[in-house]
């Protein structure tokens, strides 16, 4: 039986970062599936790019519970997709994971996320539906922080899945 | 490439049980994944809770943040300083045959920081008379920095019946 599920790259980090970037993905994978675990130096947003694109090309719609009610939101048109649409991060530890589906068909990205963030008297819980407008295979992704780091020891991982 | 996503054990119930615990669960793993499924012996028609432990501890340092689609109106909900986690199994009530589907998703479950994690409950019923279901998705802490080492899931005061099953996989990240 082969192999379906692979550690393409891992990337712990050793010192704050302002961005997790996964560059040259091959194209051998059927999917993608991307997971995080970490916290930050401080309080701020969490956005994720495709292919280093910064054109508006991203669009989500949002799920989400915080706590008390359980809202829905979204944007359109953006020029990333963003974790933090209804919440922002801090020295809290979450997790997050991102599914991408034929990442390098020749079909517009679509894209599932999940966040779990509790903070044991505060929380969040997120599900995320992604579309990035862009038929080119993705080769690259960011985590990016924006405002105040990515902790020491944060943890991501970039996964491949085979169907066969 | 070696393995990533590996079978560490797992088992369907033959019997009722009213708890059943992974326990000895290696360090050798990156992040673990439960996938389970489960119907209790209770008399509730449609999604009913199960208790949730690492350890084996009922220390209250475990807090959750909730969303839930039960029935018709979506909620949020938290809870903080608790001596459990909660999941979804189908209540006994319920239509016959029929069990949860959940994941738990623990990711650094061996390093030394508090422990986070996600999970995701479904528990649908449909009888000629009635239908109860539920769809929920937490975000979990446990502020505890030791290990994990042992998942309990307690039917809290009934059992776990025959057909639950249980299963815990590793993932490394190399």
């Amino acid at each position: 039986m082969p192999t379906t599920y692979d550690a393409i790259a891992t990337q712990t980090l050793a010192s704050s970062a302002s961005s997790i970037i996964f560059s040259s993905i091959p194209s051998t994978y059927t999917d993608l599936r991307l997971t995080f675990s970490g916290a930050r130096t401080g309080t701020g947003a969490y956005w994720v790019r495709f292919n280093n694109d910064s054109s508006v090309l991203y669009s989500q719609t949002v799920l989400y519970g915080d706590g008390a009610s359980v809202s829905a939101g979204g944007q359109n048109n953006a020029d990333l997709l963003e974790f933090s649409f209804f919440t922002t991060f801090n020295t809290i530890p979450i997790f997050t994971s991102i599914d991408l589906f034929s990442y390098s068909g020749s079909t517009n990205k679509t894209v599932l996320m999940d966040l779990a963030k509790d903070n044991n008297g505060s929380g969040y819980v997120g599900k995320y539906a992604c579309l990035y407008r862009s038929t080119s295979a993705i080769n690259r992704i960011d985590l990016i922080a924006p405002t105040n780091n990515f902790a020491i020891g944060c943890t991501a991982t970039l996964y491949g899945i085979k169907n066969a | 490439m070696p393995s990533t996503y590996t079978l560490i054990t797992g088992e369907t119930l033959a019997s009722a049980v009213a708890s059943y615990t992974f326990s000895a669960i290696p360090s050798t793993f990156t992040d673990l994944v439960v996938r389970y499924s489960m119907r209790k012996s209770d008399t509730n028609n449609g999604p009913i809770n199960v208790l949730v432990r690492f350890n084996g501890s009922a220390a209250a340092n475990y807090s959750q943040t909730t969303m839930l689609g039960i029935y018709t109106t979506p909620i949020s909900s938290r809870e903080s300083n608790e001596t459990r986690f909660l999941t979804y199994a189908v209540g006994g009530g319920s239509t016959l045959n029929t069990f949860s589907n959940n994941e738990i998703y623990i990711p650094n479950y061996a390093g030394s920081a508090n422990k986070v994690a996600s999970n995701f409950d479904s528990a649908e019923n449909k009888s000629s008379t009635d239908f109860q279901w539920g769809v929920g998705a937490r975000a979990y802490l446990r502020s505890v920095t030791a290990a994990i080492t042992s998942i309990t899931f307690d039917g809290n005061g009934d059992n776990l019946v025959s057909g639950s099953s249980f299963y815990l996989y590793g993932i490394k990240k190399s």
